[in-house]
């Protein structure tokens, strides 16, 4: 299952609920102003590390380079896809479930 | 005459402070807030910015939004300076929180004009403490 969230981790608890409600083997995918998330030493970033565990993160480079955030920001083992990357991860996935 | 409490429409002059708590492109709120204190400075307003919370990601150097399709504004800031805008303070603490430092920002500058107009780093790094004072000195 796919689950994208697209709201920032430190205005809005879209991504902490999607942590919490998400099962082992499921795909999280960042984007707009969810990439946030994905960065490295942040407050929440421990949350993120401990879901790489048994689940796949994703971050969508686009939406990141809008922000000006490098992949050498990014917490290890997220990883990021473009447009192409992100419909693939949808159609690959048998359920979408969008965070908002 | 222009004096300190009134523009040269002989208004009063408010000393406005904007607090800028969003990021920057998943909603309008950063853009639009930035047009009305630009607004504000241009019609002799005495205009400080603040950024704090989420609104420190707006001043995140080398954005770039041409795979977004939407206007990359950032580069507006580095009007700031040129509108008489010389207080742009910036929480410390929000920038921790988010994984980021003081490098991560913009380099944004303005030209002094009591000092020959010398180019001065226009951000001011605060504390929370330091912001609650600045907060509640204006208006």
């Amino acid at each position: 299952m796919l689950h994208t969230v697209n709201k920032s981790p430190f205005e809005k608890n879209s991504l902490h609920s999607c942590l919490r409600l998400s099962k082992p083997g499921a795909n999280i995918l960042l984007l707009e102003d969810g990439v946030y998330g994905a960065l490295k030493g942040s407050d929440i970033s421990e949350d993120i590390e401990a879901s790489l565990a048994d689940r796949g993160v994703y971050v969508l480079g686009p939406d990141l380079k809008a922000r000006g955030i490098h992949d050498d920001r990014l917490i290890d083992g997220v990883q990021v896809v473009d447009y192409a990357g992100f419909v693939k991860l949808a159609v690959d996935a048998p359920r979408v479930q969008s965070w908002l | 005459m222009v004096t300190e409490d009134t523009n040269h429409e002989g208004g009063q002059v408010k000393k406005f402070l904007y607090l800028n708590r969003r990021a920057p492109h998943g909603t309008n709120y950063a853009q639009e807030g930035l047009e009305v204190a630009l607004i504000g400075a241009a019609f002799d307003q005495d205009v400080a910015m603040a950024y704090t919370d989420d609104g420190v990601f707006q001043l995140k150097k080398d954005q770039d939004t041409s795979d977004i399709g939407t206007k990359n504004f950032s580069a507006t800031y580095g009007a700031l300076g040129d509108y008489d805008v010389t207080r742009v303070y910036v929480e410390l603490e929000s920038l921790a929180r988010r994984g980021l430092t003081k490098e991560d920002l913009m380099p944004l500058v303005y030209e002094d004009e009591d000092d020959d107009w010398e180019e001065k780093p226009l951000i001011r790094f605060v504390s929370e403490a330091e912001l609650r004072d600045i907060i509640e000195e204006h208006e």
